[in-house]
């Protein structure tokens, strides 16, 4: 291309032909379509999030700048304070849960089953279903009255009364966490499985071999072969976890005394359905340090071990 | 060290049956190599050695002790495989301590028994590398390294030469051999490529189908070949085969008006079908023997290898150190050397 320069009577090129000719150009154009969506469909809200953040709007009222006053106002908020506490416990044990029951069945997944395409399937099923649907069945499950779990203890004669699921503080925080587990659980057991699939049968046989029992095949090879991939699923399953608000809006809507609120779901209870929207998008951006947190961690503590790079010294 | 008994052993994976009743005695210090072609079923023997693989019948024992129902770690053998099943995240010399580490050996013996083996093997320099750091070469000699620390009585290699290139490949075969020479260990050696039987095994234990053809020295083998399938499957390039009939003469003819006296030895078997067998290298040009068309000349520099065909239709090849230059369509007459012919019976294959 650089050689069309030197040819004489080219001079008088549109400029339609001389981008055609720039690579840089051209690689400009072509990443355009791509910038745009995420320039108005990501940093646009975001940024006005933030923004909104700095400004007392409400719904059908313009706001205007006034600094950190939502933020200072959080600060001696107890309820907002109640949801950082409620989203940390409700990420921090939902995802150990997750992690735990997840590579457990991913384990067992990968024996080798009978009919294992159709579990496989099944495991799946929780991830498939819309959440809404899911977080209505474990509505019932969960009633005051009519639930199976309660029905059949009582039946069993375990219990005498019905268990108050979601009217107890601690009973409601347990019983979204168990649903949030229940439903996140495939996404982890899945990558997971596909991650195992990646290590090759020979270094079992070498490590059953170097006599190696099964506690010690999965300690020395299958988790540290793991790791890479247990760090991004863990990342994600934990990004997820901590902005999870369907469930919860479903399930209690933060009650009982907002003892289920999560930051989520506070945040739109105060941004859209109380109209302070300044103070909702404060919340929501008081996320992000927690999920930047997250990231990082995993990025420099999991991610990237020295055996996985590649030759060279 | 110790030797390996292989009694009337078959192997099934359901209906399908890949091991035929195989027998085959190891002695202590021996290097056997188990050769044929894909899916003969040596690797699965071999695997039935380590305790990867159940027996279905039959008995294996390693120094006198049935293993049968002995868990592969307590059979006290070490296994070089095909793809090296290094750990990726283990250093070198982390991998070749790992039996000694699960042994819970203390570690400066750990240490000092690696550094031995690193130092037999030239991979001193490379015990704080991890295996992606190193060429295929070096990562099947840490397969190696890692055999050798755990001092084993059997050595077990699962074509261990297959994953590199040529050149390496004849340097590694070297390597190998000379290896067994030092530490003398009992070695059982699977392989699909008949020059590495060839060059490097005691014995070779040619198997096909799931049965032992032969079992023999390396020599022995090229010499007297026990049927059709050991003749073509030992030797490079291979033994060519004519079909023909030993008539009175004794002569044997065959089609394209092929006649060619056979020695004296050959009259008992007056009337049958027989398949002729010479090796390319057992060919004289000469008068007395086939005539043949040229069809091409493979000049290698040591050697020249000619592809001809006989009146019959059949092709044969021709191995000269001379520079035959022929030219495509050149007629020549091809003679088998006296004494180096096999006549092997045309339905049983069998060496007659």
């Amino acid at each position: 291309m650089a050689s069309a320069d030197t040819i004489p009577g080219t001079r008088h090129r549109s400029i339609l032909a001389r981008i055609g000719e720039s690579r840089g150009a051209l690689g400009f154009l072509f990443m355009l379509p791509a910038a745009i969506l995420l320039l108005l469909f990501l940093t646009y809200p975001l940024g006005l999030g933030i923004w909104l953040g700095f400004t007392d709007e409400r719904i059908g009222r313009a706001g205007i700048f006034i600094g950190l006053e939502n933020y200072e106002y959080l600060l001696d908020d107890s309820v907002f304070w109640l949801s950082v506490y409620n989203t940390v416990l409700y990420t921090t044990v939902a995802s150990v849960l997750k992690f735990a029951l997840g590579l457990w069945l991913a384990l067992l997944l990968n024996e080798n089953l009978p009919f294992k395409a159709f579990f496989r399937a099944i495991v799946l099923l929780p991830w498939v279903v819309p959440t809404v649907l899911s977080a209505i069945a474990f509505w019932w499950i969960y009633d005051a009255q009519f639930s199976i779990v309660s029905w059949v203890l009582i039946d069993w004669g375990i219990i005498d009364q019905p268990i108050n699921f979601l009217g107890d503080p601690n009973n409601a925080r347990a019983s979204v966490i168990a649903a949030n587990v229940w439903r996140g659980i495939p996404f982890v057991a899945i990558t997971l499985l596909a991650g195992l699939q990646t290590i090759p049968p020979s270094l079992y046989e070498a490590a059953t071999l170097d006599g190696a029992g099964s506690w010690q095949r999965f300690r020395f090879v299958t988790f540290p072969l793991l790791t890479p991939i247990i760090a991004i699923v863990m990342t994600f399953s934990v990004l997820f976890t901590f902005t999870d608000f369907q469930l919860i809006y479903v399930l209690t809507r933060g009650g009982p005394v907002n003892a289920t609120h999560l930051m989520a779901t506070l945040s739109f209870q105060r941004g859209i359905s109380g109209g302070n929207l300044g103070e909702g998008a404060a919340i929501a951006v008081a996320m992000i340090p927690f999920l930047l947190a997250a990231i990082l961690f995993s990025f420099f503590g999991l991610q990237r071990r020295r055996w996985q790079q590649g030759g060279g010294e | 060290m110790a030797a390996v008994g292989i009694r009337d052993v078959r192997k099934a994976f359901g209906p399908a049956q890949i091991l035929h009743g195989v027998s085959i005695d190891i002695a202590d210090g021996e290097f056997v190599i188990l050769v044929g072609p894909s899916g003969c079923g040596k690797s699965t023997l071999l695997r039935m050695i380590a305790g990867l693989e159940s027996i279905t019948t039959g008995d294996i024992s390693i120094g006198g002790r049935v293993v049968n129902d002995v868990p592969p770690k307590e059979r006290d053998i070490a296994m070089v495989f095909q793809n090296y099943a290094l750990y990726p995240h283990m250093t070198v010399a982390d991998n070749m301590g790992f039996s000694l580490k699960l042994k819970k050996a203390p570690s400066t013996e750990i240490s000092t028994r690696v550094n031995k083996a690193a130092d037999i093997l030239g991979l001193t320099p490379y015990l704080d590398r991890y295996p992606r750091q190193l060429s295929g070469g070096q990562r099947q000699r840490v397969a190696m390294g890692r055999a050798i620390v755990r001092d084993p009585q059997v050595f077990l290699f699962d074509e261990p030469l297959s994953n590199l290139d040529a050149k390496l490949r004849v340097a590694m075969r070297a390597e190998v051999k000379e290896l067994h020479q030092r530490l003398k260990t009992t070695t059982v050696y699977v392989t699909h490529d008949q020059i590495e039987a060839m060059t490097m095994a005691d014995k070779i234990v040619v198997m096909h189908d799931g049965k032992v053809e032969q079992i023999g020295q390396p020599l022995e083998l090229y010499d007297r070949p026990r049927n059709r399938f050991v003749a073509g499957f030992i030797g490079s390039p291979a033994m060519n085969f004519i079909p023909g009939h030993i008539d009175a003469g004794p002569v044997l003819t065959g089609a394209g008006g092929l006649s060619m006296a056979l020695g004296a030895e050959a009259t008992q078997h007056q009337g049958r079908d027989v398949t002729l067998g010479v090796r390319p290298e057992h060919l004289t040009l000469g008068e007395g023997g086939f005539t043949a068309e040229v069809v091409v000349v493979e000049p290698t520099g040591s050697e020249v290898q000619v592809n001809a065909r006989l009146p019959g239709g059949e092709e044969i090849v021709a191995v000269f150190r001379e520079r035959h230059m022929f030219k495509p369509g050149e007629k020549i007459g091809l003679k088998p050397q006296p004494g180096l012919m096999h006549l092997f019976d045309a339905q049983s294959g069998e060496r007659i």
